[in-house]
């Protein structure tokens, strides 16, 4: 996969940014930098806020207050980033369909489509469900299309929501097996999960978050084996937050 | 999208093409329903059309409609059976001239049974005032066709001002006005076992009479004169005067005043062809 | 035709003036259905897709305008091309052309606020998907009528209903000519009117199994589609 000669959206900065959705602060004063190298993963309870901040640095959401810059620059078109949905939407073509789409409008040369979605395809292990209607895939296979879809935009940065929140083992294993193969191949992938072994499994470094706010913010190894605040050493002792 | 864009511009331009090539050897005739329904332009209009390569397209509406047309300058052609209205056509300049063509008559149509005790009457008159006296019921076309015009004339002849009653509501609900062409009038007198008036051409080729037979022919005040004229290419320019005074020349020629007469329905001739009768 | 054959007598031998009236009133409709479907689609998924002032009493006169009268229609497209008219250089009126105008109007607003209601459906759960492809304005909304295209099919053959079935607008703006712009239905109503009620009851049933026809081609042509694109 080629990068093409654009400027780059990385490091992903949110500078004390908040979101009011209806009234409630669905996050507050968030200070984050994303840069390149391994996946950073998103933790924390549902309803922490861990949607809402993949979808400021999407570009998804204009936060209420804060500034987001991607690479030093505001208001970037979303050409270089890809997210994954927690509930992806297939749209009611064939997978491979489904592939060009995506490749169509990242802007991708037609010439180069047969080839790419090739590739996508048998990357997620899909190389044999290409002509089924999308919509007929189980949900596996579904979240595996997305993730071929996202990844068909040849981004340099990845958020997944939640990608194998309605997964079974099986499922989930070729997910991780998906993510780290795009992680290898210096795409910067941002993931929010609510599963600590999956975090512990994938995580370069980890943003904890609750209620809005972030907590903790540091590479793996610090967070799992000495986590500095009370709230992540009860949440990773399997303890319910308030 | 852009093949289906291509398929529209594809199909209308065939449609209009069609249309505006078929309107070169063609003329409109706005004529009446009841000339329509006896059938006599099925048996005209391909003999013209053999002889002169005419396109002749007959629309069908009520006289009051017919003329309108022609005053719009929607037909060519006007062919209707109101000799007073066809004269104000051509007073009002919308028409060049009148042409006589033609004649059939009008029959009072009534149930077997007969509640206004007149069947077999040569006397239309004396039908009608008994029909009001007796309260049978009648169906009017009421739609200021032709033979609407002629029905309300012959109430004026028995003394009758049909119309005026009928806005005033001083007439019973025996006389019914439906408004609409002859056959439907039949229709409804069949199902209603009431009395309307109709031309026989239009009776002939009914086919639901139901109950219904002729109560009264033969009188004099139910003869019915048709005309024929050219809509006037003065008031408008799109008029296609040659090809429309063709088919006037025919209707009046020898030719055509035999095929008028040859038209048969049932063994029985329809129409009287009366184009050189002085003053018809 | 022969008033004395009966109607499934005229069918099996083909007769050539009942051919023509079936293959006319086919072209009518079909054409009309095909001009407001340009017309209403894309109008449709515009106002399916767009916030404007008077939004919602713009759905309601749309869908309101599915009931349309065929006959004031019929009035209505009559006085625009008369030659007396504001159209009436077009020269139209009384042509099949006439009627496919008064057809694709009563017919627009069907599938136009079919389809609105079916796109805005599928926007609810498209929205974020198509946002976080960046997809803009135009290509959501070719997005959406392609995803949504049984649907918007059967929004067709909607139009394609009320357009086979009408009277109406077609009898008052095509004159019924004989051989030139008489349909099933106004062939119908004529044989009515001339008191030959089981040739036109027949007719309605040829025109019936005409417009099943159509429905099961229709039909059998989604079935195809689904099989390869699903």
């Amino acid at each position: 996969m080629t990068m093409r000669a654009l400027a780059s959206d990385l490091p992903i900065v949110l500078q004390d940014v908040s979101h009011q959705v209806r009234g409630v602060a669905v996050l507050a004063g968030v200070s984050l930098t994303i840069a390149p190298g391994a996946p950073t993963v998103v933790i924390g309870p549902n309803g922490a806020g861990k949607t809402t901040l993949l979808r400021v640095m999407m570009g998804l959401i204009g936060p209420s207050a804060g500034v987001v810059t991607w690479g030093g620059r505001t208001a970037v078109s979303a050409t270089r980033r890809a997210i994954v949905l927690q509930r992806p939407t297939m749209l009611r073509r064939s997978a491979a369909a489904n592939i060009r789409y995506a490749l169509g409008s990242a802007g991708i040369a037609r010439a180069q489509w047969p080839a790419r979605t090739e590739y996508l395809l048998a990357l997620v292990g899909l190389a044999d469900l290409s002509e089924r209607p999308a919509r007929r895939l189980s949900g596996g296979e579904q979240q595996r299309l997305a993730l071929a879809r996202a990844l068909a935009r040849d981004p340099e940065v990845m958020l997944l929501d939640e990608p194998t929140a309605s997964l079974d083992p099986a499922a989930t294993r070729a997910i991780e097996d998906v993510v780290r193969t795009v992680a290898a191949s210096r795409i910067k992938v941002v993931m929010a999960t609510h599963d600590l072994g999956e975090a512990r499994r994938l995580a370069g470094d980890v943003v904890f978050m609750h209620h809005g706010r972030v907590i903790e913010n540091a590479p793996a190894a610090t967070f799992f084996d000495h986590p500095s605040t009370s709230e992540a050493r009860r949440f990773l002792a399997g303890e319910q937050l308030d | 999208m852009l093949i289906r864009r291509s398929l529209i511009a594809f199909a209308a331009t065939a449609m209009l093409t069609t249309a505006a090539h078929a309107q070169d050897k063609s003329i409109v005739v706005a004529s009446t329903t009841s000339t329509q329904d006896s059938g006599l332009f099925n048996h005209l209009v391909p003999l013209f059309e053999a002889k002169t390569g005419i396109d002749v397209r007959v629309v069908a509406q009520g006289t009051g409609q017919a003329l309108d047309t022609g005053r719009r300058g929607d037909a060519d052609v006007v062919f209707v059976h109101a000799k007073a209205a066809e004269q104000k056509f051509v007073a009002e300049g919308f028409g060049v001239k009148r042409y006589p063509v033609m004649y059939n008559d009008f029959v009072l149509i009534g149930p077997k049974s007969d509640p206004a005790g007149i069947n077999g009457s040569r006397n239309i008159v004396a039908a009608l005032k008994a029909i009001k006296s007796k309260a049978a019921p009648f169906i009017s076309r009421g739609d200021r066709s032709g033979t609407h015009i002629a029905e309300v004339n012959l109430w004026k002849v028995a003394g009758i001002d049909i119309e005026k009653e009928l806005s005033a509501k001083t007439l019973g609900p025996w006389y019914k006005s439906i408004g609409q062409g002859m056959g439907a009038a039949l229709n409804t007198a069949s199902a209603s076992n009431a009395y309307v008036l109709s031309d026989r051409g239009t009776w002939l080729s009914f086919k639901n009479r139901g109950d219904l037979i002729i109560a009264v022919e033969g009188d004099k005040q139910l003869f019915n004169q048709y005309g024929v004229m050219l809509v006037n290419p003065a008031k408008h320019p799109n008029v296609k005067k040659a090809l429309g005074q063709v088919f006037i020349d025919w209707l009046v020629s020898p030719d055509g005043q035999k095929a008028i007469a040859d038209y048969k329905t049932g063994g029985e001739q329809l129409f009287f062809p009366n184009a050189n009768v002085p003053g018809a | 035709m022969d008033g004395n054959a009966s109607a499934l007598q005229l069918v099996f031998s083909a007769d050539p003036a009942l051919m023509q009236i079936v293959a006319l009133s086919l072209a009518v409709s079909l054409t009309a259905v095909l001009c407001a479907a340009i017309i209403g689609l894309p109008l449709g998924a515009w106002i399916a897709l767009t916030r404007f002032p008077g939004r919602e009493a713009g759905i309601v006169v749309l869908n309101a305008l599915m009931g349309l009268p065929p006959v004031v229609v019929g009035l209505l497209v009559y006085l625009l091309l008369s030659r007396s008219g504001p159209l009436g250089s077009w020269g139209l009126l009384f042509t099949p052309g006439a009627m496919v105008i008064a057809q694709t109007i009563l017919v627009a607003p069907v599938i136009a606020a079919l389809a609105r209601q079916t796109i805005e459906d599928l926007w609810v759960e498209y929205r974020d998907e198509l946002a976080a492809m960046a997809i803009g304005p135009a290509r959501r909304v070719a997005t959406l009528l392609w995803d949504a295209r049984f649907s918007l099919l059967t929004a067709l053959l909607a139009g394609f209903g009320r357009a086979a079935a009408e009277v109406g607008a077609i009898i008052i703006v095509g004159g019924n000519i004989d051989g030139f712009t008489r349909t099933m239905t106004t062939a119908i109503a004529l044989e009515t009117s001339k008191g030959d009620l089981p040739l036109a009851m027949g007719l309605g049933l040829v025109l019936i199994a005409v417009i099943i026809v159509v429905n099961a081609l229709a039909w059998a042509a989604r079935r195809a589609g689904e099989r390869f694109v699903g």
